[in-house]
């Protein structure tokens, strides 16, 4: 489908027609992280004709920098049940994750690690031979009595081995991957069916579109919407922003993790690994300050509440160093030895990005931003839904969604260290099942692509080559991630919201009009760092307006009008409150659905105050 | 954290080809102003790439685990990301070249093909034919410490385009990166190809046009040792032979 274009290359005019070539597969996958990878697994075994499109070599993906470990009551170290998982982590989500979907991963789990294993991850182990387990925040035993040994690790490399272990698994069962190809829209028709996506080849900066019976996003999540960030350049949100402007809302955008241990200054992460080995926070006054804030899990506490504790210290000058802007987190007391053979990629990016020698110094932390609890919108079986005339859950026929760029949701208001990994698992396998499933019973034609099906693609193509006077990309993100970060940070207060909004509808507006100056053809990383701003931004607007909307302190999201009283514990409002937000770009409104509170099998887990 | 307050300026040489609209590749002349928040070589190209946004490179995860920003940096190979900015030389230009011996796509960014073929080519992945127990398989604390310092690997080159047997011959020398995968999964206790393994190996060129020139050591990112698990490898080929 060639369309006549007038373009400049390379800084002189020439009349070209931007030919569109279009692929035929069964699916196509977006994104070949653990996610991605994972599903594709399952397709390929099930001898579909799939595509893998991803923007990086599959092993460079984000999950690659996951460290401390991933979750499933495998009991190698001592008792422990997927019931007491499941409790913990909606208790983690502050009770806005959906129960079906948190029974049916943290059953899921061990089957999942297990064929991991079986893949040949590197799994560190016990004198028994069996995979080593370690502590993690907000992992207890018998229904939240004391820290239990649930996250399964390779070393702190756990995200790089399982990276690698998939990315061979898919070797082993020859799938097809289009390597630095970048995903740019999906393709819907109007009955609101899922085609597939239109795609740009980096190396030649030709246009692609894969059209498909079933698309999978796996695109990771967004966090470099913030100035601080634990995240990759890479995520930048690009299915979500994809998936926005095709007319999906984005559920529960409001919430974001902030680790409590990124490197002060740089961001790095420092895995909550460190704290299940045996690792303290302190203040400057060498105080153990968790025992304060969470008498009984004390360091091992959940992330949110963590984070609000060091910010708290800082806030009231109990912070170290110059600036009184840090805390310190100290592993000096542990045995060199534990150090060396449990935390050695800790020990380089201390060395590397604080200058510390971990074995002898503290490591100067602050809370960083980390993940995106929100997404995409999906059911337990990797389904994308969306409200509809009969249900507030409707398939959205064709796609479907897995790992951080989903929201299925497990996370609920604030994720639980090590869930992370095993939800790319779960729910990127159960994405591929669903997907085979699909085609399986009722083989079909492709349906014919729609008139329109490249014009959202190639207008913004052609906008960012034909931008006269625009924005500067570097300066528009810059702008967005300082809004962020200043507005929609660790502690929310409602005029900085509001202001917020403002702010980031004005940075929207510079983001519609940026400009390259570089527009050559081969490996044109402006043009890609433009088209991924423009995924961005609709992440960062749809993280504050939900953020001003929600009038509660919910996990992750904690604000100033919302206090801790008799009323509403830790100002949470279950009677106003108690659903998932719901971001639709087209005239940036907000819209509401309840939680799902009733699980697979057993009871509900009841509505109480969240305490550690 | 020390303020931004003390900027200093850094001169670069950078090695820039677009195919599209040069006849040959050129050193561009570039500096730019850096604080003391910028503490690693990327910090500085990022920095770079918002003075002019025509300069082409990879780059990810910048904390040394996705393997992306993989250069020669003043005639070494090593990632940008883990590159001090103090350890450069003052008043010389930082140099800054795609990896050797790969074809160079744009600027910094290098053809890995020939380099995944070579990963590839030894079956990276691991091979059991006993039908998959209900549990993990076991594996003792010290058969899995056979895998430190192998597993590691990120694949981000520097060893192989730094080795010149692999310049020499990249489509036939499987190369540092690819044997030390090799090696990765002879030494797991749960594999049992070991001997198809030496097999793909058993070559004059796959596993012994390492001359132990040791470059891949020297280079290496991650602290790994591939000159060290190809001399295992060549030990069992021995072995195997008498």
């Amino acid at each position: 489908m060639p369309v006549g274009r007038r373009r400049s290359f390379g800084g002189f005019e020439r009349k070209m027609s931007v030919k569109v070539t279009v692929r035929k597969f069964d699916a196509v996958i977006v994104g070949a992280g653990g996610a991605g990878l994972r599903a594709a697994i399952q397709l390929s075994e099930a001898g579909l004709k799939t595509a893998v499109l991803t923007k990086v070599f599959p092993t460079r993906s984000h999950t690659v920098a996951a460290q401390g470990g991933v979750a499933a009551s495998l009991g190698n170290s001592e008792e422990d049940h997927w019931h007491w998982h499941m409790y913990d982590t909606v208790k983690g989500s502050d009770w806005l994750g959906d129960q079906d979907a948190i029974e049916f991963m943290c059953r899921k789990a061990n089957e999942c690690v297990i064929e991991l294993e079986h893949y040949g991850m590197p799994f560190d182990r016990l004198d028994n031979g069996r995979i080593y387990q370690r502590p993690f925040g907000g992992h207890m035993s018998n229904f939240g009595e004391k820290p239990v040994r649930r996250s399964c690790a390779a070393a702190d490399r756990t995200g790089h081995a399982m990276l690698h272990a998939m990315y061979q698994r898919n070797i082993k069962v020859n799938t097809q991957f289009f390597i630095e190809w970048m995903a740019l829209d999906l393709i819907r028709d109007a009955e609101g069916e899922v085609l597939g996506v239109t795609a740009m080849e980096m190396e030649t900066g030709e246009i692609y579109a894969f059209h498909a019976k079933a698309t999978i996003f796996a695109t990771g999540g967004a966090g470099r919407i913030y100035y601080s960030s634990t995240n990759a350049f890479i995520n930048t949100g690009d299915g979500v922003g994809m998936a926005a402007r095709a007319g999906i809302p984005l559920e529960d955008m409001e919430f974001w993790q902030f680790h409590p241990t990124g490197v002060a200054g740089a961001g790095v992460l420092i895995t909550e690994g460190v704290r299940g080995e045996g690792g303290i926070l302190r203040n400057s006054n060498g105080e153990r300050f968790m025992e304060r804030y969470a008498p009984n899990a004390k360091d091992l506490a959940s992330r949110d509440v963590v984070s609000r504790a060091m910010v708290t210290e800082i806030n009231e000058g109990r912070g170290c160093g110059p600036n009184k802007d840090f805390v310190l987190l100290d592993i000096t007391h542990l045995p060199p030895e534990t150090i060396m053979k449990r935390l050695p990629g800790i020990h380089e990016i201390a060395v590397q990005f604080a200058g510390v020698d971990a074995l002898k110094e503290p490591i100067p932390v602050v809370p960083t931003c980390h993940y995106q609890m929100g997404g995409i919108p999906t059911n337990f079986h990797g389904q994308v839904v969306v409200p509809g005339k009969r249900t507030q859950n409707e398939i959205v026929p064709g796609f479907y969604a897995a790992g951080e760029c989903a929201c299925a949701s497990v996370h609920g208001a604030n994720r639980l260290g090590t869930n992370s990994l095993l939800d790319l698992l779960v729910f990127g396998k159960s994405a591929g099942e669903s997907a085979v499933d699909e085609l399986k019973k009722s083989p079909k034609a492709h349906k014919e692509l729609p008139a329109d099906a490249f014009d959202r693609s190639l207008a913004r193509l052609d906008r960012l080559n034909n931008q006269k006077d625009g924005a500067n990309v570097h300066e528009a993100r810059l702008a967005m991630q300082r809004s962020m970060q200043k507005h929609a940070g660790v502690f929310r207060f409602s005029n900085l919201l509001k202001e917020g909004v403002e702010k980031i509808l004005e940075v929207q507006q510079d983001v519609q009009r940026t400009e390259i100056k570089d527009k050559s053809k081969v490996f044109n990383t402006a043009r890609i760092e433009a088209l991924e701003l423009d995924n961005l931004i609709e992440v960062a607007v749809a993280t504050m307006v939900s953020a001003e909307a929600r009038k509660e302190s919910r996990g992750a999201h904690v604000r100033d009008d919302a206090p801790d009283t008799p009323e509403h514990p830790n100002g949470r409002d279950d009677n106003n409150w108690l659903k998932h937000s719901l971001w639709f770009k087209e005239g940036n409104r907000l819209d509401y659905k309840s939680v799902t509170l009733r699980p697979l099998t057993v009871d509900t887990v009841a509505l109480k105050k969240r305490a550690y | 954290m020390t303020q931004a307050t003390q900027t200093r300026t850094l001169q670069f040489k950078i090695y820039r080809y677009d195919p599209d609209t040069d006849q040959k590749p050129y050193m561009q002349d570039i500096s730019v102003e850096v604080d003391a928040t910028d503490r690693k070589l990327l910090d500085a190209m990022v920095k770079l790439k918002a003075k002019d946004d025509s300069i082409a490179f990879r780059r990810s995860c910048r904390e040394g685990v996705c393997g992306s920003d993989a250069l020669n940096i003043n005639g070494r190979n090593g990632l940008a990301c883990l590159t001090d900015l103090n350890s450069f030389p003052e008043g010389k230009p930082i140099m800054l070249r795609p990896l050797p011996g790969l074809p160079v796509i744009r600027d910094l960014i290098v053809d890995m093909t020939q380099f995944f073929k070579q990963y590839h080519s030894i079956k990276p992945y691991l091979v059991n034919n006993d039908p998959p127990p209900e549990r993990e398989r076991l594996q003792s604390p010290e058969d899995r410490e056979e895998l430190n310092g192998l597993y590691e690997c990120i694949l981000c080159a520097c060893c192989s385009t730094s080795c010149p047997s692999f310049w020499w011959n990249p489509d036939k020398f499987v190369g540092p990166a690819g044997l030390l995968a090799a090696y990765r999964f002879i030494a797991d206790t749960r594999d049992q190809a070991t001997s198809e393994r030496l097999d793909n190996l058993e070559d004059p060129y796959r596993l012994f046009r390492c001359h132990t020139i040791m470059n891949c050591v020297d280079v290496c990112p991650k602290g790994l040792n591939p000159t060290k698990a190809i001399g295992k490898i060549k030990d069992m080929m021995v072995k195997r032979a008498i």
